[in-house]
């Protein structure tokens, strides 16, 4: 599977990136079936958000997002988000100006705190979004970081 | 290949504060190679699963907008010293990594 894989992503990396990139999600949705691909590859914020299932959030204060307010290396921003709301279940980070704005998506269970400290990629200076989902319901907050070196290159 | 992941877990009041570090390029498949002008392929983590005692207490879905060597920290409530915290991660190439702590 691998062998082939390659094989295929030497032909493709001669198209160009964007070829490339949509090329390789569809491999790992076989690897891993639980994936999201549509809304990982989304490359718009609001069809990133929908895709993840947060779409139609209100906005709360009661999640707090914890970041740098400039962040001189892009490549590395550390994030740190905690929601306040009784019941949340899962967690999105979002960073809206980057090429793929959904980070990651966080599921938590069995005694876990709706808590997550990660450090993300960001391409330019760009809105953080935070959103979870809770009681079936979904809420969002967000807060700028100003970057002054782009960590997505090229 | 477990010596690519770090694991750290620790009581803070009560709940344990875990905190894992893997190390990984996560390559977005955007950047090219400054030598070759040839795209790198993407190349990442893009699940990771932690369990407490063996029951999951967190499931993540990750792109590539996770910065190399990703970091992450969580905490889980109910956690008791002595407990064993597992987490277990796979790319996009379908590598494995996996790491095991006694939460202190």
């Amino acid at each position: 599977m691998n062998h082939l894989r390659r094989a295929f992503l030497t032909k493709a990396g001669a198209v160009g990136s964007l070829a490339v990139f949509a090329s390789l999600l569809k491999p790992a949705t076989v690897l891993a079936a639980a994936w999201n691909s549509l809304a990982f590859s989304a490359k718009e914020p609001a069809e990133a958000i929908n895709s993840a299932g947060y779409g139609g959030a209100s906005e709360s204060k009661e999640i707090e997002i914890k970041a740098p307010d400039i962040a001189e290396n892009g490549a590395v921003v550390p994030i740190t988000a905690t929601s306040n709301i009784p019941g949340t279940t899962s967690m999105a980070i979002f960073v809206e100006k980057n090429p793929a704005p959904l980070i990651a998506d966080f599921e938590f269970s069995n005694g876990a705190e709706a808590y997550i400290s990660t450090r993300v990629k960001m391409a330019k200076t760009s809105v953080v979004r935070v959103s979870v989902k809770a009681g079936g319901k979904t809420y969002t907050n967000s807060r700028e970081v100003k970057v002054t070196i782009g960590g997505c290159g090229g | 290949m477990a010596e690519a992941m770090k694991m750290r877990a620790k009581m803070e009041g009560d709940a344990a504060d875990v905190k894992v570090l893997i190390q990984h390029p996560m390559d977005t498949g955007l950047m090219k190679d400054k030598k070759t002008d040839k795209i790198i392929p993407a190349f990442f983590i893009n699940q990771v699963a932690a369990t407490l005692n063996g029951k999951t207490v967190l499931e993540a879905q990750w792109g590539v907008g996770i910065a190399t060597n990703p970091f992450i920290g969580f905490r889980v409530k109910g956690a008791k010293p002595g407990d064993k915290v597992a987490v277990n991660a796979v790319d996009n190439q379908g590598n494995k990594y996996s790491g095991e702590v006694v939460v202190a």
